[in-house]
């Protein structure tokens, strides 16, 4: 199908896209790598009256390191922070993870913050950016706005963003020399996952576990020392928690099943990466 | 700041393998339509037009993407290529697309434009993929004539692992 007819607006600078963010409130979305959002406008899912082009935005496209965290511009695409020098190095979940979003086409135009916007509970970046306890840098004609990843993302496609803010980046923490490991089961290589699992284990074998695909957002808990059996106690009383939910891919049951099965072998990877 | 309005008609300015044109469109334009209908580049073809299937796949500024999740406004002043380009002008197919016709890697063909463009940019980039690589690039389209196996080995002999068997499939 085709999309309904909207205006389209190109602006050359963030302060130019607030001041039309500001103008048009919630009738504008802003289109970025366009992956989610133009495929909701060919199925006529999205019927916005104005489109906010940020693609063309200099200052947006740029992976800027400030120390201890990785500043991720709204306009940067996903292969671009794949094939980023020193993402191995200094972002070793999200090297594991980007592999998994969509496909290398897709990557070639879809961005790294328009995953956090676009907030679908199973999507891998979200996921990453909630487990490293990242931020989401939000900015409108008020001023801007840093908020956590747990305080952005709120349930299924929803988040506290203002309908006059653009998201200009989002910032992972460096988590270098720390365990990491990612696994998710989807019905095809490049599918939203059905259950996705992260984890992030520190020196002391403490283990930040996260989950997506089970809630509305990614679910993180912390493991306190995790050997087998507290790894799998764990991920169980996570599972039993988290509930799940059903939909045309999976069943509450089968996810809540797909979670402790997955759960501790991630962590145990993240342990071993970590040793 | 470019701006145009709902039922505004615009001149979108490209270049279309190596030739500078233009043709007007609104802002709801797909680029795989304006490519199609508005350039008369029928090469390109459209399947699902929700960036599943892979069919529509050009490359804009040598980096391949989905042209039905692109709008033709946002190709303004850019460098697209399609599978009108790959062949020389006098018909003679390229090393990747005689790899294909070599390995019977396509059937019905309607596939074909997509994975050829994306291969094409694939390739320039990752001169020496390992089968695995391929295949996980070959994951964003979809093809429902061939079980892929044919097009897998054009993509390897593409890819310089394997010999021409031209001499073989004129046998």
């Amino acid at each position: 199908m085709k999309p309904r007819p909207f205006a389209y607006v190109r602006p050359d600078s963030v302060d130019e896209a607030v001041a039309v963010l500001a103008a048009h409130g919630d009738d504008a979305r802003v289109l970025a790598g366009g992956q989610s959002l133009l495929a909701l406008l060919n199925l006529r899912l999205a019927d916005p009256a104005v489109l906010v082009d940020i693609t063309r935005i200099a200052a947006l496209d740029q992976i800027c390191d400030l120390g201890d965290k990785i500043e991720v511009g709204a306009a940067v695409t996903q292969n671009r922070l794949l094939a980023w020098p020193q993402l191995a190095e200094k972002l070793p979940l999200l090297a594991a993870a980007l592999p998994f979003v969509g496909h290398f086409q897709t990557r070639n135009k879809g961005t790294v913050c328009g995953s956090v916007a676009h907030a679908d509970p199973s999507s891998e970046i979200p996921l990453a950016l909630a487990v490293l306890g990242g931020e989401v840098v939000l900015r409108s004609q008020r001023g801007t706005r840093v908020l956590s990843a747990d305080a952005f993302q709120k349930d299924m496609l929803t988040t506290t963003r203002e309908p006059d803010e653009l998201i200009t980046a989002v910032r992972f923490p460096v988590n270098s020399g720390r365990g990491v490991a990612f696994r998710e089961v989807a019905r095809r290589h490049g599918d939203f996952a059905i259950v996705a699992v992260a984890a992030l284990v520190d020196g002391q074998g403490a283990v930040r576990l996260g989950v997506g695909g089970m809630a509305g957002a990614p679910a993180v808990r912390q493991i306190a020392a995790a050997d087998g059996s507290t790894a799998r106690g764990a991920v169980d009383k996570m599972a039993v928690e988290l509930e799940g939910y059903e939909d045309l891919h999976a069943t509450a049951v089968m996810r809540r099943d797909l979670l402790r099965r997955l759960g501790p072998v991630v962590i145990d990877e993240a342990m071993r990466c970590a040793a | 700041m470019r701006r145009i309005d709902k039922d505004q008609r615009a001149r979108i300015r490209l270049t279309l393998n190596g030739r500078a044109l233009s043709a007007e469109a609104e802002p709801r334009m797909l680029l795989s339509d304006f490519l199609r209908h508005s350039l008369g580049a029928t090469g390109t073809h459209v399947g699902c037009e929700h960036g599943v299937c892979g069919c529509c796949t050009v490359l804009i500024d040598g980096t391949a993407v989905r042209s039905c999740l692109t709008l033709a406004v946002q190709a303004e002043g850019r460098d697209v290529r399609t599978v009108e380009s790959l062949a020389a002008a006098d018909g003679t197919l390229n090393p990747l697309q005689r790899a294909f016709q070599n390995h019977h890697a396509l059937q019905c063909g309607f596939c074909t434009p997509g994975i050829l463009m994306s291969f094409t940019d694939y390739l320039a980039r990752n001169p020496r993929p390992s089968e695995a690589d391929i295949r996980d690039v070959l994951s964003g389209h979809l093809c429902r004539c061939t079980g892929y196996a044919g097009i897998v080995s054009a993509l390897l002999e593409a890819a310089g692992y394997r010999q021409s068997s031209e001499s073989g499939s004129k046998s």
